[in-house]
């Protein structure tokens, strides 16, 4: 067998068998091309691609610290405006731990500044990298180790964060949400969002195997299940509007249960919890509709 | 004192060298005769070491999987769209 030829993210990288970060990263390369530099938050991304002394990625990229990717990438295209250079693309890479907590007031900052920089935020739904504990992505009833499922508790009694309204309040240009369901939907938003000249920010749900207690192989079924729940619809916002939904006219949503039970994390919810988040989705089917 | 100087920078796309094929315990096997060649299993595999090839039983490209790298997730047996795929147990890796 030939060896494969260099890529933008090259096998070897020891995420686990079947990572759904993974397939939603692969996408992303592929709405890239090779004139593009890459910062990177703390997370599994980073530390499953670059264990020392070995990289997988076949870009430029660069990790400082948990908190500021987002401050690297505007040095950097600061550093290429000081060479008169406007045409590499910067990326911006992060857990949601990193875009949703720890790194949001500089994420914030960048925004601010209006720099042309794509940040990419692959949700997990928890901080995966050290052991599964609740971020601010963590959705109601998650059982995670920090907000552990047992006899007094049915897990995370928190809603989740809507980031993507928070960046949109930054008055962002491009502004979408996808998951590792839908690689080429990935794929087109990177291209949409480069092709936009200002900040952009595309969140992508990344089903995580030990932290939703799911199967190796489950990973692009549970990105597909959680939009047609519609608790997680593919959304597109350009200058602010809404211009494209997978929740439609004739879009008809499957009940949240069918997405929840197949989860280790969402083992401990009762009748009462599964009516609470099936109005989540019901407000989402309200507020998304085009 | 003696300082070692750590070396910061690596080279791009060394991860080639750990081939993570060992981690696996069961091995996707293509029947090309059912494969319709859609490339979906080459776009989802997490390793990106399923590659789109020319073969000599058929015009379209088709998935080829590099072994030394696949970790045995079976996601490309999963949504195959056509089951072209199936998985083996896997002793010798």
């Amino acid at each position: 067998m030939n060896r494969p030829p260099k890529k933008f993210l090259s096998p070897g990288h020891n995420a686990c068998a079947g990572c759904g970060q993974l397939v939603a990263v692969q996408a992303v390369m592929r709405g890239l091309d090779e004139d593009t530099i890459i910062a990177n938050a703390t997370g599994c991304l980073e530390v499953t691609t670059t264990a020392y002394p070995q990289s997988a990625w076949g870009l430029p990229w660069i990790h400082s610290l948990f908190e500021n990717a987002a401050s690297v990438a505007s040095g950097i295209k600061a550093a290429l405006k000081q060479k008169k250079d406007g045409k590499t693309k910067v990326l911006v890479q992060g857990g949601d731990g990193g875009t949703y907590d720890i790194g949001l007031g500089l994420i914030s900052g960048m925004w601010e500044r209006g720099e042309n920089i794509l940040y990419v935020c692959y949700d997990t739904e928890a901080y995966s990298n050290t052991g599964i504990q609740a971020s601010g992505a963590t959705p109601y009833g998650a059982s995670t180790t920090t907000t552990p499922k047992g006899s007094e508790s049915i897990g995370s009694t928190q809603a989740k964060k809507d980031m993507l309204a928070i960046a949109l309040a930054h008055g962002l240009k491009y502004a979408a949400q996808s998951t590792a369901g839908y690689p080429d939907d990935i794929t087109n938003k990177v291209k949409r969002a480069l092709d936009v000249d200002g900040p952009s920010y595309l969140q992508i749900l990344s089903p995580c195997i030990p932290g939703w207690q799911i199967n190796n192989d489950e990973a692009v079924f549970m990105g597909k299940l959680a939009v047609e729940t519609a608790l997680y619809p593919l959304l597109e916002y350009k200058d602010g509007i809404l211009n494209a939904s997978s929740i439609t006219g004739s879009f008809r949503a499957k009940p949240v249960a069918e997405y929840l039970k197949k989860q280790g994390r969402f083992k401990n919810l009762s009748e009462e919890d599964l009516k609470h988040i099936q109005s989540l989705a019901d407000a989402n089917l309200k507020r998304y509709r085009l | 004192m003696k300082r070692s100087k750590i070396k910061l920078e690596t080279k791009a796309n060394s991860s080639l060298n750990n081939k993570t094929g060992p981690w696996r315990t069961h091995k996707p096997i293509t029947d090309y005769a059912a494969c319709i060649g859609c490339s979906l299993c080459a776009k989802i595999c997490p390793e990106s070491c399923i590659a789109m090839e020319i073969r000599t039983d058929s015009p379209r490209l088709k998935p080829v999987t590099d072994y030394d790298y696949c970790k045995g997730c079976a996601l490309c047996a999963r949504e195959c769209p056509v089951k072209a795929i199936r998985m083996e147990e896997d002793i010798a890796a």
